[in-house]
């Protein structure tokens, strides 16, 4: 691998949409759990547990789609164009969620409250289903004609292959939220959510076995590639062991290690997926040779250049300011004036 | 209706939408630094007191705003996807300027401005504050520069032909600066502050009419009133700014926005009118040689009228005249109320003046509708170009995108902005009528430790 602009911007763009799924994923998944629990004290705990950087964490997902709009312009108009009724649907589950967070605590009445409880609980569980169902497309192939514009339909997207990933993806956030919800609550609650993580962690495994089985029987393109690279069986087993360590950290108590391990998990998945499309980023099926790839959907190199200038002068500042923020708001949840 | 139509009538309207929470957004990120500095300075409390309850009004705007706000950064994607391609190139800078620079900061620093209360000193908390301002101007920044770039492309050259042209950046500081950059990035920034003091003013205005709070509103009014004359006067010049400069780069549309058909010499001013497109003028009151005047100082330099263009290359004039007309109207009506609302605050007798309190209530509306109007002026006279003089509009859409599929997604939008929109309404009158608390008149934790001067 030749390590020019459009691999870096490939790389990039790949480290903001998993630091996305790193940091949203968590609370997408507090999201997802939300109705589990019926009393307002400890629903409104949840909410708080990512009050002050959830809307941090969405950001991530808006610069890593500016990020593929600037430097993949092709392949950002192919998707979007393309999976438009989907990413309608996404857009308006992120809205009721992001809104419903904001919302909820500000009327007491009951139905009020239920309301946005449900919002904010089904738009995190559609968004994290989307979400997934979008990349299992992007891996499986999708239909792409000679000018590059996408040829398949809405109901195309739906097929049983995407829709696991989909399925996946909102189990792994669900345990990784569970276990986020652990670190930061205490008491009754906390108690519930050691349960719920332990069951998220078990259903999370039961997917991603499923998934890497479907993964080697049905996508035969990406079995391929590892056994061309015998080397990204490495990463597999990297991702196996991050899996693996979360019940074991976790059965001893030690809940910020099983936390790591869980984004470990997501960073070798995304690792995975990554490695196994690349140099492609959308891969067109049944016609291989009119995938969009790093060369001929990105910017020019003047472009991708000014970009890393940009970049290499930002991230260093925003990582460390979210350290701080994150430092600022360490510590168990406790409601005060200023809550939710 | 076709895919055409629909697409812009979606985009129109989630962008008309979204932009009623951006300029509050900027304009009490102004208003929230203005009072917090304030009370750093002063040490009274009743400054810690407005800023606890206008960071409330602050976090709702802020929350609708960016879940609105992502819808345009796909939409781009989903209905232009062809203009995408085109522009990709050209925008990529200024994008992952923004995202990197304005979107991280703001949302970073908005958790410690809202939540941070408690938990840290005095001055860091100013330091957030004055941070999520910044944040949100920078933003503004960003946007302006790519908007900019459509209505005066600079710093580009075109590669490739037909379906596979597109834009491609030669010179990054021309794109960034280009012609009208400047001009429009401080218009709407004092659309902005306009936005933010007037709703300051005006929730003050309505505790002094209903007795209530009144302490608290004074000294609201005080720092709402003296930004607003400030931005209204400051409104009055960089729009002023930013009409020479549509002479010099968009003659179309500034020929479009006074209904002249005809190059003149000594061109009028309408004051008051209406276009009449079919007979080529414009019914209603004008000032002779004032256009003139306006754009070249000069009463007898001739401005370009819009026969000087093929028809297919004019703006649609009707509406583009009467966008124009209306902000320009209500930019001076504020500019009036302002000057009024002030004067009185400093003679002191502003609380007897019922009748200026309740225009003060509803001159909320005032940036609002002026905002709006502008933006749809800039737009509409941009017309028929999506990126002025290289692409047309028709040409920007998506090619796989359906006709029935944009109609579900526009009905889709337009139901849940309407809730969004009676929602915020609720809350924001909810947060209005329960007024700031008093707990807050005492800083609590940390931020309670007196600063060290």
């Amino acid at each position: 691998m030749h390590l020019d602009l459009n691999t870096i911007w490939f790389i990039l763009v790949g480290v903001l949409l998993t630091g996305y799924a790193v940091l949203d994923g968590f609370d997408l998944g507090i999201g997802a759990l939300h109705l589990f629990t019926n009393k307002d004290e400890e629903r409104r705990v949840m909410l708080n547990s990512i009050g002050p950087v959830w809307d941090g964490n969405e950001v991530w997902l808006v610069t890593g789609g500016g990020a593929l709009f600037a430097a993949f312009p092709n392949v950002y108009a192919t998707a979007f164009s393309g999976f438009y009724l989907a990413l309608m649907l996404l857009l308006a589950a992120l809205i009721f969620r992001a809104v419903a967070i904001e919302f909820r605590s500000k009327r007491p009445e009951r139905w009020w409250r239920q309301m946005w409880d449900v919002s904010f609980s089904v738009g995190s569980i559609v968004s994290s289903l989307l979400i997934g169902t979008a990349l299992g497309n992007i891996a499986w192939g999708v239909p792409v004609d000679a000018n590059g514009e996408f040829a398949g339909t809405f109901l195309g997207l739906l097929r049983p292959y995407p829709l696991l990933v989909g399925v996946t993806t909102v189990a792994l956030f669900m345990m990784h939220g569970a276990i986020y919800g652990v670190l930061k609550t205490e008491g009754e609650l906390h108690d519930k959510l050691r349960v719920w993580a332990m069951r998220c962690i078990i259903f999370f495994v039961i997917c991603a076995v499923t998934l890497t089985m479907a993964t080697l029987l049905y996508v035969p393109h990406m079995a391929a590639r590892v056994r061309e690279n015998p080397w990204l069986f490495g990463v597999a087993l990297a991702n196996m062991l991050a899996i693996a360590n979360i019940p074991r950290e976790f059965h001893h108590g030690n809940d910020g290690r099983a936390f790591l391990s869980s984004c470990a998990t997501i960073v070798t998945l995304m690792a995975l997926f990554a490695l196994n499309i690349f140099p492609n980023m959308i891969y067109s099926l049944p016609n291989p040779e009119n995938s969009l790839t790093i060369y001929n959907a990105a910017s020019s190199p003047k472009t991708l250049g000014i970009m890393l200038v940009i970049a290499c002068i930002g991230v260093p500042v925003v990582i460390a300011y979210t350290v701080c923020i994150y430092w600022i708001f360490r510590g168990k949840v406790k409601l005060d004036r200023m809550s939710y | 209706m076709d895919v055409l139509t629909l697409s812009r009538i979606q985009f129109g309207a989630t962008i008309a939408f979204h932009y009623i929470y951006p300029p509050l957004s900027i304009g009490l990120g102004i208003m929230l630094v203005l009072m917090e500095g304030a009370w750093l300075k002063t040490g009274n409390n009743l400054y810690h007191q407005m800023a606890r309850f206008w960071t409330k009004v602050f976090a709702l705007t802020f929350a609708i705003g960016v879940a609105t706000g992502i819808v345009m950064e796909f939409e781009f994607g989903t209905n232009w996807a062809t203009y995408s391609r085109f522009v990709g190139d050209v925008f990529g800078s200024a994008l992952a300027a923004e995202g990197i620079f304005a979107f991280f900061l703001e949302s970073g620093f908005l958790a410690v401005l809202l939540f941070g209360w408690d938990k840290v000193s005095r001055k860091m908390h100013f330091f957030s504050t004055c941070m999520v301002a910044l944040g949100a101007h920078f933003s503004a920044v960003w946007i302006i520069v790519a908007n900019s770039w459509m209505q005066t492309p600079a710093g580009y050259h075109i590669v490739g032909e037909g379906m596979h042209a597109r834009a491609e950046i030669t010179d990054f500081w021309q794109l960034v600066f280009n012609s009208s950059m400047l001009d429009r990035l401080f218009h709407t920034i004092c659309g902005a502050w306009c936005a933010g003091s007037f709703l300051v003013v005006s929730v003050s205005a309505w505790y002094l009419l209903k007795g209530k709070n009144i302490e608290f509103a004074r000294k609201s009014l005080k720092v709402g009133l003296t930004v607003a004359l400030v931005s209204t006067l400051l409104q009055a010049v960089t729009g002023h700014k930013s009409a020479q400069g549509l002479e010099k780069n968009q003659p179309a549309k500034l020929a479009a926005f006074e209904g002249l058909y005809e190059t003149t010499s000594n061109a009028p001013l309408v004051l008051l009118g209406w276009p009449d497109e079919k007979n080529e003028k414009v019914i209603g009151i004008s000032a002779p040689g004032m256009l003139s005047f306006l754009t070249h100082n000069d009463f007898h330099t001739p401005v370009i009228g819009l026969n000087e263009f093929k028809p297919e290359d004019r703006p649609p004039v009707t509406p583009s005249f009467l966008f124009f007309h209306a902000m320009v109207g209500i930019g001076f009506t504020l500019i009036a109320v302002a000057v009024l609302g002030f004067l009185y605050f400093r003679k002191g007798t502003l609380h007897e003046r019922r009748w200026l309190l309740w225009i003060l209530v509803f001159s909320v509306l005032g940036p609002q509708l002026a905002n709006q109007l502008g933006w749809f002026a800039a737009e509409v006279g941009r017309q028929p170009w999506i990126v002025y003089g290289l692409m047309r509009t028709p040409a920007g859409l998506s090619a796989v995108v359906k006709a029935n599929v944009v109609l579900s997604s526009l009905i889709l939008f337009t139901l849940i902005y309407s809730l969004l929109f009676a929602v915020f309404i609720y809350l924001l009158n909810d947060k209005i009528q329960h007024g700031p608390d008093d707990a807050d008149l005492l800083p609590s934790g940390k931020l309670a430790l007196p600063t060290k001067n």
